[in-house]
């Protein structure tokens, strides 16, 4: 496992790199949006990566509080860190687009508001695991995290009903795309995915240690309690 | 299910007796009400016409912030003498405290608001375009989706460290679906239009998050 890290380091810095002249030098300047365009290739693969890490957390949570598995656990605390982090790029990245084309920063339409929302929501989910005492922590968050999900379809219907600003969804919504264009926006999609994968699984191995360090100082001071005070 | 009905009603009943005789939650939601209708009355000084259009979210904001008080004393009471602990040692079914806690918030805050709502009507000149009926509706669903969530979220801020702060922060992400609703469905019957959309997502947010609730709650109890 130790070697196949670093290998996975390498093979994710090619592909952002590749990623990166795609999006930048490769893929065709688009006609009426020009140049400022080309933010697509960071934002909706942020966006998907996102999406992807939340629904694992949910996964994990649910894994959790069906098997109290300490894996599933730190998994999805893991996933929570790193999509909420790929949610503020994509809140970022969305208005800096949405200025020069739509004229407005920010607007309170479907996707937008939803992603918000989701991002609150998982910042919320933080939170908790920061406040909360150690011991009962992954049952207070798994169970938040299940209400959490829940409230994605409903955050979602309930937007629905306002006008759609967004652009149509580039799978699925119909609209046509250069295919060099969806090359780019593919490669940029795994080059991100790798690169979540790569700091999730940092992360996770930091987070065991942690506990192991944790554990093992509790476990000196149940044998040795007259120990040294520091 | 007897000794869950029977369980719910003592609990519920202890709340109710507790609450009548010490004022605490009703009159702190009150009072804190009755300032955010002041202030905001001054901070917009609307016309009636204007008031129509901002009054379903006023009305909302003034009643979740006032729930919150009320949401926070729930726990807070069964904690003193470990009367929560003793619960969980007991081999009474935690959903039967869970409904009877989240009844008796309900009460509080239906009570809450069909106080202030009259105030509302003179200080903002409200009148109705459409059905009346049809308010009382969004009313229960939504308190019912404030209340079932705040429930079970101010159990879970028990075990945090700041407590208080806690149970908004986790209620108020979770809860924007539903405040979106009230807020839409009292806006359009206010002017008139129709508002079944708003109602039966309402209804189902209510049917989701009770279920869920009710599942997870021994679970989250119970958590050591």
């Amino acid at each position: 496992m130790k070697k196949v890290f670093p290998i996975l380091g390498v093979v994710t810095a090619v592909l952002l790199i590749y990623a990166l002249y795609q999006a930048l030098a490769v893929a065709p300047t688009e006609r009426t949006m020009g140049d400022v365009q080309r933010i697509f290739y960071y934002h909706v693969p942020s966006a998907w990566t996102a999406f992807l890490l939340f629904f694992i957390n949910f996964g994990a949570s649910v894994c959790f509080l069906i098997k109290r598995n300490q894996t599933a656990d730190i998994v999805a605390l893991v996933c929570a860190e790193v999509g909420v982090v790929f949610c503020t790029v994509v809140l970022i990245t969305g208005p800096i687009w949405a200025r020069p084309v739509w004229g407005i920063w920010w607007t309170w339409d479907m996707r937008l508001t939803s992603t918000l929302v989701l991002w609150l929501i998982y910042v919320s989910y933080l939170m908790l695991r920061r406040f909360s005492s150690s011991g009962e922590t992954p049952l207070l968050a798994a169970a938040l995290a299940v209400l959490g999900a829940l409230c994605v379809p409903f955050v979602y219907f309930s937007i629905w009903f306002f006008r759609t600003q967004h652009p149509q969804p580039v799978m699925g919504g119909g609209g046509s795309i250069d295919p060099r264009m969806l090359h780019a926006l593919l490669i940029n999609w795994l080059a991100f995915s790798c690169f979540a994968f790569l700091v999730c699984w940092s992360r996770y191995r930091l987070e065991k240690l942690q506990r192991e360090v944790d554990e093992a100082h509790a476990l000196r001071s149940l044998h040795d309690p007259g120990g040294r005070v520091r | 299910m007897s000794s869950l009905s029977a369980l719910t009603r003592v609990t519920l009943m202890k709340d109710l007796r507790l609450e009548w005789r010490s004022k605490d939650a009703i009159n702190s939601m009150l009072f804190f009400s009755l300032l955010v209708v002041v202030v905001f009355s001054f901070s917009f000084d609307p016309s009636a016409e204007e008031s129509r259009l901002i009054a379903g979210g006023l009305i909302w904001v003034a009643f979740l912030f006032a729930a919150v008080v009320a949401l926070n004393q729930t726990w807070a009471r069964e904690i003193r003498n470990q009367v929560l602990d003793a619960y969980r040692v007991s081999p009474a079914p935690a959903n039967s405290l869970f409904i009877a806690k989240t009844l008796g918030n309900f009460i509080f805050v239906t009570v809450l608001e069909a106080l202030m709502t009259p105030l509302f009507i003179v200080f903002y000149r409200l009148r109705s375009l459409g059905p009346v009926w049809q308010l009382l509706l969004v009313a229960a669903f939504g308190t019912w989706a404030l209340v079932v969530n705040g429930t079970f979220f101010a159990a879970m801020s028990l075990r945090t460290r700041s407590r208080e702060i806690m149970l908004p922060l986790l209620l108020f992400p979770i809860s924007i679906p539903a405040l979106l609703a009230m807020v839409q469905a009292t806006t359009a019957i206010l002017n008139g239009e129709g508002a079944r959309f708003w109602i039966v997502l309402l209804a189902t947010y209510d049917l989701v998050f009770t279920t869920v609730c009710l599942l997870l709650f021994e679970t989250v109890l119970n958590a050591e």
